[in-house]
């Protein structure tokens, strides 16, 4: 126990020895939290109309107005042919066309339909499909006020009657992507202590050499590398309460769970991704083969772990891939604690599950280790 | 008590053999040299001796442990110093020493005496980084490193490559002391004037020991009279002789070409051949043959005994 002690002491003074690593240890947190969070937002502030009005009539003018009272669009232009309102969107300056043909007006009342056509530039699927559903929720709003113009006989009171919606949206009421995010983020970070520094750490023993003469001294393996490994451990854990503290300041995002708790998971959570880490420096000679070997199995495993998007949005093949993602676990626990104050129950399962991915990382890590050295 | 005994031991990467069928001993409070060109295998050979590479075939004993078996009690009783600078450069000088005598069990107190001599020269700079320091001063502190948990065997691979004559000097002295300690000390050089600071030495070439002796014994088995030529043009020289008749041998040494011939020298038929080729101003001198002159036989009849 003494050595490992001594050795967690020494990796210590070598960290904070680093002039390079410690602040970004700690700037990192800040920078991320406040560049990602407020800038990777799916949330549609502003739509691009360009409108083709060809009708002219009091009913498209209605209709127009309609979009433009809405605060999502704005009417860049007006224009008379559909070709100048296509230029305009290639150049970039629509998002949506809206093209009203001639004889709207007159086809509305008589015969009670009309056509209208929206271009929609879709190069982002996603914003696309938002668009696409923000337009026919005002066309319907229309449409149901052209009825109720148009159609001069009372309606009987049952008909009238239309069943409302008002959605109330559990666990984030304002629909903030901002409490999405941080907690995500959160998790990204300590991901990138436990695998990239703890890896690169053991790695850099080998590449310049100092494993040699620590080899040859009667250190048992397994202490060395829990004296190396430890340290990240901790610093992991310290920088999750940092990035806590900056997001609570900062975004003053709800935190409804236990802390504790939290931190248990977390604590479970980087014996998984360190044990990553120590498995990867087995296949690394110098610090940027394993920081690609990292970077290549962290990327994948951080772009399908629902940062940004929605796991159960993925396909079947996808999901099943997640299954051995200890990032997705980490992903969906860390923000099932703090949005919807989940407690032990509710996460036993993710529990259960890295604690067996941790059995069989750190055997597969402590099989390969001892293979090539 | 012989502190390491080797039978055949042989190691092989793949295509290549680092060692062939190597055989020595090296008695207990010996000061041993292994000298030897680089790629010779001193280092694969040192590594097997400190345990952390394991031989193809063979047999290796040290401190009477078998270094595949045994390793966890042999490294209490061994120190290594590797020909690369392997301590931590970002720790300072008292931090490494502290790390080492930890890991060790020990403390630098307890073995101070031991180190006392090497240390010293380092001490005023114990709080600088290791990696600042200059070459000779990081040697020292490697040096105390390795001795720092009181081995009974010390291996040093090249501990003087690459570092000034002063402190070279001074590094020999200091395993000189070691040795009176008790301590058996085996170490390798690729300088050959080195050699004959070591109580016995292996000539090692090609992963082969061509010659296992003292410095003394193996000058004297050097049996051909040896001549050192001098001229304006070395080069020349050097290229003729090489071309002439009854030459067996010439090698450039410093300010004199060393050459040793077949039979009795005949000097004015040398003088008389040098002459035809232009080359008037030779003097020749009888002088005793170095070990550096032994080592260059020895590879040359081992070259030729390869390609026969």
């Amino acid at each position: 126990m003494r050595t490992i002690g001594y050795i967690i002491r020494k990796e210590f003074i070598q960290i904070f020895r680093n002039r390079s690593m410690l602040p970004i240890i700690f700037v990192m947190p800040v920078i991320q939290l406040i560049i990602l969070a407020n800038a990777a937002t799916l949330d549609l502030k502003r739509i691009d109309m360009v409108v083709v009005d060809e009708d002219m009539s009091q009913s498209s003018r209605s209709l127009v107005s309609k979009f433009n009272g809405s605060p999502f669009y704005k009417i860049e232009a007006a224009f008379l042919s559909v070709k100048e309102a296509e230029a305009a969107m290639h150049k970039g300056k629509a998002g949506v066309i809206l093209h009203i043909p001639q004889d709207f007006e007159r086809d509305l009342l008589k015969e009670n339909k009309a056509k209208i056509q929206l271009m929609v530039d879709a190069i982002n699927g996603m914003a696309a499909g938002l668009i696409n559903a923000y337009s026919s929720a005002i066309i319907a709003d229309f449409n149901k006020e052209v009825i109720s113009d148009l159609v001069t006989i009372p309606i009987p009171d049952g008909l009238n009657k239309s069943i409302n919606t008002i959605p109330y949206y559990w666990y984030n009421p304002q629909l903030s992507y901002k409490n999405f995010m941080v907690p995500g983020i959160l998790g990204v970070l300590i991901t990138m202590i436990g695998m990239f520094l703890a890896c690169m750490n053991l790695v850099r023993e080998k590449e310049i050499g100092t494993i040699e003469q620590i080899n040859v001294t009667p250190i048992h393996k397994f202490h060395f590398i829990a004296g190396k490994l430890i340290p990240f451990w901790i610093l992991a854990l310290a920088e999750l309460a940092f990035g806590l503290a900056v997001g609570k300041l900062l975004f003053n995002i709800p935190f409804l769970g236990n802390i504790p708790l939290l931190f248990g998971f977390a604590a479970l959570y980087l014996l998984v991704i360190l044990g990553f880490g120590l498995f990867i420096s087995t296949f690394a000679d110098t610090q940027q083969q394993a920081m690609f070997i990292a970077w290549f199995i962290a990327m994948v495993f951080i772009m399908m772990s629902g940062l940004f998007t929605s796991v159960e949005n993925m396909p079947d093949w996808a999901q099943i891939l997640n299954k051995i993602n200890p990032i997705a676990y980490f992903m969906r626990v860390i923000r099932m604690i703090i949005l919807k104050g989940s407690g032990i129950k509710d996460i036993i399962n993710e529990v259960v599950i890295l604690s067996g991915y941790f059995v069989v990382i750190i055997n597969l890590a402590i099989w390969r280790y001892k293979k090539t050295t | 008590m012989d502190a390491i005994v080797a039978e055949k031991i042989t190691k092989q990467f793949k295509e290549t053999v680092a060692l062939k069928e190597v055989s020595f001993q090296v008695r207990a409070h010996e000061l041993f040299g292994f000298i030897g060109p680089d790629g010779a295998g001193k280092t694969t050979l040192f590594r097997l001796i400190a345990s952390l590479m394991l031989p193809n075939s063979g047999s290796l004993k040290v401190l009477g442990l078998d270094p595949v078996t045994e390793f966890k009690a042999l490294r209490k009783k061994l120190g290594y110093m590797p020909g690369r600078f392997s301590l931590y450069q970002d720790l300072t000088v008292e931090e490494n020493l502290d790390f080492y005598a930890t890991i060790f069990g020990t403390t630098i107190e307890e073995n101070y005496d031991l180190i006392k001599d090497i240390y010293s020269h380092i001490e005023p700079f114990k709080t600088r980084p290791a990696g600042k320091l200059s070459g000779g001063m990081k040697q020292k502190l490697a040096l105390s490193c390795a001795l720092i948990h009181k081995p009974e065997l010390l291996i040093l691979d090249e501990p003087t490559t690459g570092v000034d004559a002063v402190s070279r000097k001074e590094f020999w002295q200091m395993l000189k002391n070691l040795q009176k300690q008790g301590i058996t000390v085996v170490v390798s050089t690729p300088y050959m004037d080195e050699a004959a600071l070591c109580d016995r030495v292996a000539l090692i070439q090609k992963g082969s020991l061509l010659s296992v002796d003292t410095p003394e014994n193996i000058i004297n088995s050097f049996k051909t009279e040896l001549y050192g030529l001098r001229s304006v043009d070395m080069y020349n020289l050097l290229i003729q002789l090489k071309a002439y008749a009854f030459c067996e041998n010439a090698h450039l040494f410093g300010q004199y070409i060393h050459a040793s011939f077949k039979g009795e020298l005949n000097r004015n038929d040398l003088l008389n051949y040098l002459k035809t080729k232009g080359i008037e101003d030779v003097e020749i001198t009888g002088i005793k043959p170095g070990i550096e002159d032994c080592f260059m036989q020895l590879m040359v009849s081992n070259e030729t005994l390869e390609t026969v």
